[in-house]
């Protein structure tokens, strides 16, 4: 409880605001990153996933990146990533591009996975029919595939987006900034306050995350009768 | 730092001379894992059941662990060490929290996802509740709950790395290590060894995923589902 | 002795057979709607008949069913299963000594033909020495090739599925059997097959069974005894098949059971239940002109040939032309035959496709019998 108390205090010190190693600068760094690797995993899975799910081949590909990308331990690919830049672009090694790189990887696997999904989702016979009145492939594809799978495209990028914001926090581990740093440093100088309340950063700005994406794929979600049939079948099913 | 760019990134006599110790981490690693999914399960289990039988604890349940899976790794477990030490039990804390979201979702959506008419069928025959749960619907959720299992223990197992922090971090020690040193074979052989110890995992487990359910696996005769005739 | 009643309509009592399941007063309201699903409805089910409740979508009949076997409990009113009411025993052991059926018979998916067939054995306990066998006989009695014990329902078609739902209903030999739709979820050709294998088994085993359709055909096919139910549980006519056809108790109940309610009634008397008559006959060795006396004796245009006993056709007037004997002038062969198990409907068939105007009834063998005339065939409805 102790500990707590002082992380608050910690964080309402107007000191820890300021300066290069203050909270705005820190969680800007953290954002900066999370958007870079996002916006460069969702342009590179994106496009190859409106590919897959359109064409419907390298659906094996496709499905493998989907369970690789599961199980890579984030830190190995982080560490992995930090080595490579190292030995190729020694000045380029802390921080910011090592972590991108590895962001970006880590992020691509449910964007792709989930576009190509929402695509191949559009009923087949929607898309023939769509092909029989006479859209040529781009049509169908802009018109028809991609408003249907928006849904499930946003989902991917709410997906991705969160890893990406959990995992920018282990930047701070290879020398890098971002609010992870307060954690690291404060591990090192045994700053239990400056530790604890790092912590809290990293979590409140991983939970904003989820929320505010959360609150888009919402607003995009279709008005569908889900709730109220699953109303209408406990209504009607009698246990005895 | 010179020197160390200059020379080559992997040195087999290193990881041959360090192996006593790359065992031990290994060790490490599968014994956290190891209790990391065997605590979630015991925890998830009821929880579902819970979820299952009262459909409205569903979202509450979801809410919170999805809230504990939502939190960055390393916070977490660096947020424990004030109250918890340098432990393991700090690690499994965490790592447990992280199991819970993913297994208790997968658990209920499986339990769900057994068809009306066989649980119908079954109750018309003379099973009683408990049956019908341990003999009917467990197992036909056994492809969702091993699915769940599955992702959970591949995601424990990068997350331990993460515990280096605290020097609970099994392979990942290895790499934190490294980064301390700065030399990239022992960086290397930490990242790369959990990586595959990884995909070895998720490979192991699928397998054990299609032995445990034969009957998903056979060619299916197309059945079209009746619709409710005079109902 | 029991009575076998009905709402509405006359009491009859049957001095024979005791009733295996009495469903007295029964009434089910189910919270949040407004009219009953079940209103005082009071059914006797007769030891070793399938009483089939047939009747629009909500009329309550697969209410009325399930509570048989408490699968639903009645709100008001008594159910008794072999005079025991039901709702004073353990459902469980209740329902395990019941064989239960439904459309789409829920065969447990992660289980073979074989366990799922030992279903119930296995939860009473029995000896695995027992269910072997037992497994093996009911898989010989349904037509199933034993290669199938191994398989998942996943991996049969559906009319295997629906059998071995059946045989799993019938393992531990349960004298009762609540069969919901139990062959709707399959195609026409394969129900008709399905029915019939059932009625077969049911003429050998005698189960009381609870029937429930929506297909009045099925009902008539498949009954002893037919309850027609109408909204709210309100059985409008509870008689044989012959009788609801024959004398509709009102309107709902002529409505129905439908139009060509004479056709249907046909369809229930066989060939071999009635008197066939006489046509003319003669040997291919007769003259021309006992072959014209022959039609002359039964006012037709045609006579039949029939070479000791074997039939091989018949010729009219044109065909007789310049033919020495009736062999020589070629007999045409009938369209159409009927044989003893066939039914009047399909006499009645083949009399109005023939050029001949008569259903010609021969044996297994191509052995000619007789003829069935229109009038003959009316006759049976009329009466």
């Amino acid at each position: 409880m102790h500990t707590l108390v002082q992380a608050l205090k910690w964080l309402v010190d107007g000191s820890h605001w300021s300066g290069f190693d203050g909270i705005p600068v820190r969680t800007l760094e953290h954002v900066e990153i999370s958007v870079a690797a996002v916006a460069i995993a969702a342009a590179v899975a994106i496009p190859l996933g409106l590919f897959i799910g359109h064409t419907r081949r390298f659906q094996f590909l496709a499905v493998s990146v989907a369970n690789v990308g599961r199980s890579i331990p984030s830190f190995g690919i982080l560490s992995i990533a930090y080595v490579i830049v190292l030995k190729v672009a020694p000045g380029f090694a802390f921080g910011f591009v090592p972590t991108v790189t590895a962001l970006v990887l880590l992020g691509i696997p449910p964007i792709l996975t989930n576009t190509y999904v929402g695509v191949q989702n559009v009923d087949a016979d929607t898309v023939e029919a769509a092909r029989g009145m006479g859209m040529s492939e781009r049509q169908v594809l802009l018109g028809l595939e991609v408003p249907m799978a928006t849904r499930l495209m946003m989902a991917g990028i709410r997906t991705s987006s969160v890893t990406v914001v959990a995992t920018a926090t282990l930047s701070a581990l290879i020398g890098g900034g971002t609010l992870g740093r307060y954690i690291v440093d404060g591990f090192a100088q045994s700053d239990n306050p400056k530790l604890v309340a790092g912590s809290i950063l990293v979590a409140v700005l991983a939970i904003l995350t989820e929320l505010i994406l959360g609150r888009v794929d919402r607003v995009l979600a279709p008005r569908t009768a889900s709730r109220g049939a699953w109303a209408r079948r406990r209504l009607g099913r009698q246990a005895a | 730092m010179n020197g160390l760019v200059a020379a080559p990134p992997t040195s087999w006599e290193w990881i041959w001379d360090h192996r006593d110790t790359i065992g031990q981490l290994f060790v490490q690693h599968v014994q956290l894992t190891a209790i990391a999914v065997a605590i979630g399960l015991a925890i998830s289990i009821p929880l579902s059941l819970l979820a299952y039988r009262y459909g409205v604890t569903y979202a509450p349940i979801t809410w919170f662990t999805g809230l504990l899976y939502t939190i960055p790794s390393l916070a977490l477990f660096a947020a424990l060490t004030p109250f918890t030490g340098l432990s393991v039990k700090t690690a499994e804390i965490g790592l447990v929290s992280y199991t819970l979201l993913i297994l208790v979702r997968n658990i209920v959506v499986g339990l769900r996802s057994v068809p009306d008419d066989v649980k119908e069928a079954a109750r018309g025959m003379g099973y009683t509740r408990r049956q019908l749960l341990w003999r009917v619907e467990f197992p036909l959720a056994m492809p969702a709950i091993a699915a769940g299992i599955r992702v959970a223990t591949v995601s424990t197992i990068g997350l331990i790395t993460v515990a280096a922090l605290i020097g609970k971090g099994g392979l990942g020690q290895l790499i934190v290590e490294g980064l301390r040193i700065l030399y990239p074979t022992e960086i290397l052989t930490g990242a790369l060894a959990s990586l595959v110890f990884a995909l070895a995992a998720d490979a192991l487990l699928l397998w054990a995923e299609r032995a445990l359910t034969p009957w998903t696996r056979v060619r299916v005769r197309a059945f079209v589902p009746p619709r409710p005739v005079g109902r | 002795m029991q009575s076998v009643e009905s709402t509405r309509g006359a009491t009859e009592t049957e001095a024979s057979k005791e009733a295996m399941i009495s469903l007295r007063h029964v009434t089910k309201r189910f919270p949040n709607t407004r009219s009953p699903a079940v209103e005082d409805l009071s059914l006797d089910v007769p030891q070793g008949e399938t009483v089939v409740l047939v009747g629009p979508s909500g009329c309550g009949k697969t209410t009325t069913m399930r509570m048989i076997n408490r699968l639903i409990e009645p709100t008001s009113g008594e159910i008794l299963v072999d005079g025991r009411d039901v709702m004073r025993q353990d459902p469980v052991e209740l329902r395990r000594g019941i064989g239960y059926v439904i459309q789409s018979i829920g065969l447990l998916p992660h289980r073979t033909v074989a366990q799922n067939i030992a279903t119930v054995p296995r939860l009473t306990g029995w000896d695995h020495n027992r269910i072997q066998p037992r497994v093996d006989e009911l898989m010989e009695i349904f037509g199933l090739d034993p290669e199938l014990k191994q398989r998942y329902p996943s991996e049969l078609s559906g009319g295997q599925r629906q059998r071995v739902g059946v045989a799993r209903a019938l393992a531990v030999d349960p004298p009762v059997m609540l069969m919901d739709e139990p062959f709707a979820a399959v195609d026409p050709i394969v129900r008709a097959r399905l029915q019939e294998q059932f009625l077969d088994i049911q003429r050998r085993l005698q189960k009381t069974i609870v029937f429930v359709t929506h297909d009045i055909d099925e009902a008539i096919k498949m009954a002893d005894r037919i309850a027609i139910m109408n909204l709210g549980g309100v059985v409008e006519q509870f008689a044989t098949p012959e009788e609801i056809l024959r004398e509709p108790a009102n309107d709902f109940v002529k409505q129905f059971v439908g139009a060509e309610r004479g056709l249907k009634r046909l369809a229930l008397i066989k060939v071999a239940d009635i008197q066939i008559e006489d046509g003319p006959v003669v040997s291919p060795s007769a003259s021309p002109d006992e072959a014209r006396n022959a039609m002359r004796r039964f006012s037709l245009d045609w006579t039949s040939v029939v070479d000791d006993g074997e039939l091989l056709g018949w010729v009219d007037e044109s065909a007789l032309q310049g033919a020495g004997r009736v062999g020589e002038a070629s007999p045409r062969p009938f369209s159409a035959y009927v044989t003893a198990s066939d039914s009047l409907r399909q006499a009645l068939d083949s009399i109005v496709t023939s050029r001949t105007q008569v259903a010609v009834v021969v044996s297994e063998g191509q052995r000619y019998l007789g003829v069935l005339s229109l009038e003959r065939i009316s006759q049976e409805i009329i009466s």
